[in-house]
Parts: structure tokens; C-alpha cells; sequence
């Protein structure tokens, strides 16, 4: 029992820090806090994947994310120089509208959410993926693994580091 | 077996994660802020890909492979977007959408 109450705490707070974080990332003026902010849910959303059990997925979100793109928009960020954006008016017809799509997708989501019932397996919930069986998937041909996708997936990551360097040269 | 945290609520902070980047991506003027509301709603649906893999189908892997190409191909995204803004800025001096109205010059 006591083990049950510790994890709904921790989960209570991973789901308090995304919900709050990410809120205030759209919400404030200051593109550098924003980018701080969008790093405090990715970190969460790493812990989520810890909750449930997919460790090396939590470390692949911690790597990717707090690793490389982090440090990518605050590099951005300096770089073009524009901390500060200007607000919108409280009364613009745009943020009207864009709350409204907000609160009614919520409010359908949550709807559907709440009155669809998941056919739950009996299978056991908690079990760790093992870092033998993930390579196994991802190295492997047949059916069911991944060594395709891998593949392509380094194609895409080599195609977008030559098309960022193009797009981002100085023309003379 | 019960257990000790129901899918809903993974599902529903989720949702509120997604929403968030949707109001983001419509209000902001900076393209920057813009991108960090896209990188809201690619992560919220990695989440939905992680959870349904884990509730509903326990034995298999494939939501956990999902997100994982899913993160690789949203940080490839990510990094063509800015060498885009970077771009952008040397060109109009700043990155506000409003001023964006031609490809070329």
C-alpha cells in the first residue's frame, strides 16, 4: 500500500509539471524561458517513459531532447537575437478563435476519453523491456523488426544534415 | 490486475500537452516559439504511442519503436526548421511569421 501511494505521488507530480509547463511555454513573452520551460516537460515527459517502465526510451528522450534539441533552439534563439516578443492584443478575433479550438478539442477528447471503454489484456503490465530483446528488434529482417526503418532513419538523419548546411550557408 | 495508474490519466495529460501546442501554434508570432509548440504535440503523441503500447498490447514492441523514430525523425525536423529561421533572420533582420510572405527573393 505505501508503495502504491509513493508512485501515485510521483505520478501526480510528472503530470503537475507537464500540465503547468507546458501551459506557461505557449504562454509567456520570453522565447528563452519558453525554451527552458519546453525543457522541464521533455525532462517529465523522460520520466513518464520511466514510469512506464521503457527505460531506454526515457534515455533516448533525455539524450535527443535535453541533449541535442535544447541546446538547438537556445543556440537559435541567441543567434536571431529576438528574446522579446511583442504581445497581441487581448482582443484579437485570433486568440478568441484559437481558445475556442482549444477548449472544445478538450473538451471532445476528454469526453471520448472518459466514455470509451479499453478492452484490457490480462497480460502482466510492468514488465521491462530487455536491452537484448530491443536490439534484437531493431538489428533484426523478419517480421516485426526493424532493420529497414533503421536504415532509412540514418538516410533521413544524413539528408537533413546536408540540407541544414545548404539552407544555412552564407551565400556570397 | 488493476493497475495502480489507469491509462486515462496518462491519455489525459497527454491531451492537455497537445492542446497547449495547438494554442501555441495559432497565437505565437515567433517562428521559434512556433517550433517549440510543434515540439509540444510530436511529444504528447510519443507519449499516447508509449502508453497504448503498454496497456494495451503488453507483449509486443511496436509504440515503443514508434516513438523511437518518431523523437529521431522530429529531431531531424527540428533541425532543418532552424537552419530555416537562422536563414530567414539573416535575410529580413527578424522572425516574426507576419513578415514572411515570399520563398524567394
Amino acid at each position: 500500500m505505501q508503495n502504491v501511494l509513493i508512485l501515485k505521488i510521483i505520478f501526480g507530480l510528472l503530470a503537475a509539471v507537464i500540465a503547468v509547463f507546458s501551459v506557461m511555454a505557449v504562454r509567456t513573452r520570453r522565447i528563452l524561458h519558453a525554451a527552458t520551460y519546453l525543457l522541464f516537460v521533455l525532462f517529465a515527459t523522460a520520466g513518464l517513459y520511466f514510469f512506464l517502465n521503457y527505460s531506454f526510451l526515457g534515455a533516448v528522450q533525455l539524450l535527443v531532447y535535453a541533449g541535442g534539441v535544447i541546446i538547438l533552439y537556445v543556440f537559435s534563439i541567441l543567434l536571431t537575437n529576438t528574446d522579446r516578443e511583442e504581445p497581441l492584443p487581448i482582443y484579437s478575433l485570433r486568440r478568441w478563435l484559437a481558445l475556442l479550438a482549444t477548449v472544445g478539442g478538450i473538451a471532445l477528447v476528454g469526453f471520448l476519453l472518459i466514455t470509451n471503454l479499453w478492452q484490457h489484456p490480462e497480460l502482466p503490465l510492468d514488465a521491462e523491456v530487455s536491452m537484448k530483446e530491443i536490439g534484437h528488434t531493431l538489428m533484426g529482417t523478419q517480421k516485426g523488426q526493424y532493420l529497414l526503418p533503421f536504415e532509412v532513419m540514418s538516410v533521413l538523419l544524413l539528408a537533413c544534415m546536408v540540407g541544414a548546411l545548404v539552407i544555412g550557408r552564407k551565400r556570397s | 490486475m488493476e493497475p495502480v495508474i489507469s491509462m486515462e490519466a496518462y491519455l489525459i495529460v497527454s491531451s492537455i500537452m497537445f492542446f497547449a501546442g495547438i494554442y501555441g501554434f495559432i497565437i505565437r508570432k515567433n517562428l521559434i516559439a512556433t517550433l517549440i509548440s510543434i515540439e509540444l504535440v510530436i511529444t504528447s503523441t510519443d507519449i499516447n504511442f508509449a502508453v497504448f503500447n503498454r496497456f494495451l498490447y503488453p507483449g509486443q514492441l511496436e509504440g515503443m519503436f514508434f516513438t523511437l523514430f518518431s523523437i529521431g525523425v522530429s529531431a531531424a525536423e527540428t533541425a532543418v526548421a532552424i537552419a530555416i529561421i537562422i536563414n530567414i533572420y539573416r535575410n529580413l533582420k527578424n522572425v516574426d511569421t507576419r513578415n514572411l510572405q515570399k520563398l524567394k527573393d
